[in-house]
């Protein structure tokens, strides 16, 4: 602090005392050399007793050795009156148009925060090379709201090239903002595709878990009275600021058997997947990975009763993109 | 991802032609090798001063992009004034939407603030609004619009106030030097990506690969950031990786220069008309002394390196007595990018450009941490609790420079969202996180400069030239928390964005109130007060600085007192465009005394 106050002092004669190539010019003028030199040296900050802190009442800060004087100034302790209470109109409104200024002032509120946003995000958009046959996967989310509240579209859903469509679904959700990182959600779910196209109800969450975890989960009630449910989740680990390796988990439990769909109660099916992908932008990123599914219990078993495969191993090549 | 052609002739810019109709673009101050406005100045038009806001295109790096300029130019004309005059200005709005020029520091009646919505209804597509003001003050200033992004796109330009009496800063030369940041893409879409993809301009991330070669921070800080969805590396939300920084409108290439003669003192008025980014400048080899702070002299203080927050303007004299080039550095306080300019004794020359510095990361006590020392509780008179609601500052405060930063954190994760310390903030998805022990940081450089081998200026090294012109004692304080969540994008004060909010912070007319700002953040926050200056409070007594703009560093606090002189509704807000955008902004209300509801 003391040296400070020097090099205060001595940049001040510097610049108020040498004389200046154009000292000439009346602006230039030198100034009394009062200023730098009337100047109280700074104050040292009490530790046991800031400004602030001596500004509650909450203690009396020492006196500075160096100032004799009493504090001054910004160094006073603040008061305790009561704020006066906010007014009920506003101040324009004197002045200019209230219709004018209604408006403007309705635009400058909506400005500040209150946008809506459409968002669409293909989480998933991919080629499946499994065993025998190749097939696609994509899973989408769309969004359109604000900032708490949302109207949101999801839509995921795989089939085999040249047979179409196996398996499909789309949801209907509101979205609302629970926390800093979380939503909350509700909706309707309609499956599609092959087999008995079920109508749901359905809740669910989804949100950054700690340690950068994005992570989904949902109940699911059937127009039948069947209950399901999911819980999904990745991880991106970035090895570069572009190239980006995905760890990805899906499980699906059930309540009961649901032998039209294939669903067996308890844990059902399971997937992980591992994708690499490489931000070209950050809106559009090629990957390549490999996924791994298995069924579980009477999942299983009416797989293999239908044929299907119990256990499945692909390579995925795809894009993840939004807009 | 709406794109305005509006205005925009992309036929008319084609190769070299352009770039000789380009000189035409900027005003005479911002040519590109400028000679700089050798003093005494002339006035220029200062009764009656005429501005037309239209789309146009620029040229940065030869690069063309759509921008808002004023009288053609980016950034708009020099404008300058005479303390004592009536300024009288009328603005003609040639845009297909609405827009408005607020005059940054000057004080004035708050009509003719130009905040649409606060202080006047902004000024309609084709129509004109005069603006007319008794001049009261002297010192640099800036102008800018208030509506929508249109700052982002080039809607700013100087102001300079000659003293109506003698200036007690003696120089021989001066220039305007005007700090910015412009980005070819539109900055409705900036704002969208910011809001879909967190984090998305930040290419500076950690990775996997700095791991293995030891960079950054260790596994264990990692493990520990994460628990708490934290990253170190947000530091500024838009950056280098869309930006280009300009100096007085030119890019890094185009090398904007300013001429001096050897010996001479040259007065660099420098002004950050920024919309997302705070600078670091230096001029390597050259110390600075600077003589003011926001437009209001400041005793002379010498230094090699100042951060300057959006909206602030420090003028500085320079006296470079060797005949070679100096190079300006405006490094972007994530280090992702500098704008650059050139001082040199003729046109053409250059100096050293040095190459941008390790970017800095978050530390522990970024995230309101405060001091590592008292997390023991060994600080008795400074209790966590009294110390998060910014009320003192736990004592050994000063060892932190010491310490590693980086590590620990996984402890302490159950009390970054306290509401307890902050009863007033709402709790709003809008919080991410409150600052559990926030520590004044006014006497800190900002990030990345508490290690730069050299000085670096901080609040606590201003003193104001001239006393106080109030001295009293604030009657009152008043706490206000500087909020957000970085993962949506939502900014606000006290949990409340401007949106969601109609009730304005009251003051009485020739109120003296302390206003303790509390940054609950991991992002800097340079707020901005309409229509008063406020006096820092940094101990300094009646010569307080008196600044129209303070930048509260992350998870600390700043802390100023002022009086409420000035009637009407005045905005307050980050001058980070996208956080007041994303709802970071009030209405503040000074009423008469015997008004009061």
């Amino acid at each position: 602090m003391i040296r400070l106050a020097l090099t205060f002092a001595s940049t001040g004669a510097l610049i108020f005392s040498v004389p200046a190539v154009a000292q000439d010019h009346s602006m230039h003028e030198m100034p009394p050399a009062e200023p730098a030199e009337a100047r109280p040296a700074p104050v040292a900050a009490d530790p046991e007793c800031s400004p602030v802190h001596a500004a509650m009442g909450h203690c009396t800060p020492k006196a500075m050795p160096d100032r004799p004087t009493g504090a001054v100034g910004t160094d006073l302790p603040a008061g305790d009156a009561p704020a006066p209470a906010p007014p009920d109109d506003w101040y324009a409104d004197r002045i200019y148009p209230k219709a004018e200024m209604d408006r403007s002032r309705h635009a400058m509120m909506e400005e500040n925060g209150g946008q809506t946003i459409a968002f669409l995000n293909f989480d998933l958009a991919e080629y499946q090379a499994r065993k025998g046959r190749d097939g696609f996967r994509w899973g989408v989310e769309g969004w359109y709201g604000g900032d708490i509240d949302r109207l949101t579209l999801k839509s995921e859903g795989e089939g085999a090239w040249g047979e179409g469509v196996e398996a499909a679904e789309l949801q209907l959700l509101y979205s609302r903002a629970v926390g800093p990182y979380f939503n909350l959600q509700a909706g309707v779910r309609q499956d599609l595709g092959e087999g008995p196209d079920r109508s749901y109800a359905t809740v669910g969450f989804e949100g950054l878990a700690p340690y950068w975890f994005e992570t989904a989960g949902a109940l699911f009630l059937s127009n039948k009275g069947d209950v399901l449910g999911r819980l999904e989740g990745y991880y991106d680990q970035r090895i570069t600021q572009r190239l980006i390796l995905q760890p990805r988990a899906e499980v699906n439990f059930a309540a009961q058997d649901v032998p039209e769909t294939g669903i067996g109660s308890g844990l059902s099916d399971f997937e992980l997947g591992l994708r690499l992908r490489y931000e070209i932008v950050q809106e559009f990123a090629p990957y390549v990975g490999g996924v791994w599914t298995r069924k579980f219990g009477d999942t299983a078993r009416f797989a293999r009763t239908a044929g299907e495969d119990v256990n499945g191993v692909g390579l995925v090549m795809g894009v993840r993109a939004w807009f | 991802m709406q794109i305005d052609r509006r205005g925009f002739v992309s036929a008319a810019l084609g190769g070299g032609a352009a770039a000789a109709a380009m000189a035409g673009w900027f005003p005479v101050w911002a040519q590109p090798v400028s000679s700089g406005i050798i003093a005494p100045l002339p006035a220029v038009s200062g009764n009656d001063i005429m501005l037309r806001i239209a789309r146009q295109t620029m040229r940065i790096d030869g690069k063309v992009s759509r921008a808002i300029g004023i009288n053609g130019t980016v950034p708009a004309p020099l404008i300058r004034l005479k303390q004592g005059q009536t300024a009288r200005l009328t603005v003609v709005n040639d845009l297909d939407e609405d827009s408005s020029i607020h005059w940054h520091g000057l004080i004035l009646p708050f009509e003719m603030d130009g905040v649409p919505g606060v202080s006047f209804p902004g000024i309609r597509p084709r129509s004109t609004f005069v603006y007319e003001f008794p001049v009261v003050q002297s010192g640099t200033y800036w102008y800018h619009s208030h509506s929508g992004l249109q700052e982002q796109l080039g809607h700013y330009g100087p102001i300079v106030i000659d003293p109506a009496d003698t200036d007690p800063i003696a120089y021989d030369r001066e220039h305007v030097v005007v700090l910015s940041d412009h980005s070819r893409i539109s900055p409705e879409a900036i704002f969208r990506k910011l809001k879909v993809n967190p984090g998305h301009f930040n290419r500076q991330r950690q990775t996997l690969a700095g791991l293995l070669a030891g960079k950054d921070q260790p596994l264990k800080d990692r493990l520990a950031w994460g628990a708490m969805r934290m990253d170190p590396t947000d530091v500024a939300d838009v950056n280098g990786s869309t930006y280009s920084f300009l100096v007085n409108g030119h890019g890094p290439r185009d090398n904007w220069t300013a001429l001096f003669d050897p010996g001479e003192r040259v007065r660099l008025r420098i002004i950050n008309a920024s919309a997302m980014s705070i600078f670091n400048v230096r001029i390597p080899g050259l110390r600075m002394t600077v003589v003011q702070a926001d437009g209001l002299n400041i005793v002379p203080v010498e230094t090699d390196e100042f951060q300057i927050a959006v909206a602030e303007t420090y003028d500085v004299i320079v006296t470079p007595a060797e005949d070679r080039a100096f190079t300006l550095i405006a490094e972007a306080s994530d280090r992702s990018g500098m704008g650059r300019a050139t001082l040199a004794p003729r046109a053409g020359m250059v100096a050293e450009v040095p190459p941008l510095r390790p970017r800095p990361l978050a530390t522990m006590k970024d995230m309101g941490m405060g001091d590592m020392g008292a997390m023991a509780g060994d600080d008795a008179s400074c209790p966590p609790e009294h110390a998060a609601m910014g009320h003192c500052t736990p004592a050994g405060g000063g060892a932190m420079a010491g310490m590693d930063h980086g590590s620990g954190g996984g402890a302490m994760e159950h009390s970054m969202r306290d509401f307890d310390v902050a009863p007033q903030v709402k709790r709003d998805p809008s919080v991410q996180t409150i600052s559990p022990m926030p520590v004044d940081r006014m006497g800190e450089p900002g990030q990345g400069l508490e290690d730069v081998g050299h000085d670096v200026l901080t609040y606590k090294d201003l003193v104001a030239l001239d006393r106080n012109p109030d001295v009293r004692a604030p009657e009152r304080s008043l706490a206000i928390h500087l909020t957000g969540n970085m993962e949506r994008f939502m900014w606000s004060f006290d949990g409340v964005k401007m949106s969601d909010h109609h009730e304005p912070i009251p003051f009485l007319e020739g109120e003296r109130v302390r206003v303790n700002l509390i940054n609950d953040s991991m992002m800097s926050h340079p707020i901005h007060l309409h229509g008063h200056f406020f006096e820092l409070v940094t101990g300094k007594g009646d010569r307080a600085p008196r600044k129209h703009t303070v930048l509260v560093q992350p998870g600390g606090t700043a802390t100023f007192d002022f009086t409420a002189d000035a009637l009407g509704d005045w905005a307050f807000h980050c001058h980070l465009l996208y956080h007041m955008h994303a709802g970071m902004m009030r209405v503040v209300s000074v009423r008469p005394r015997g008004e009061a509801a």
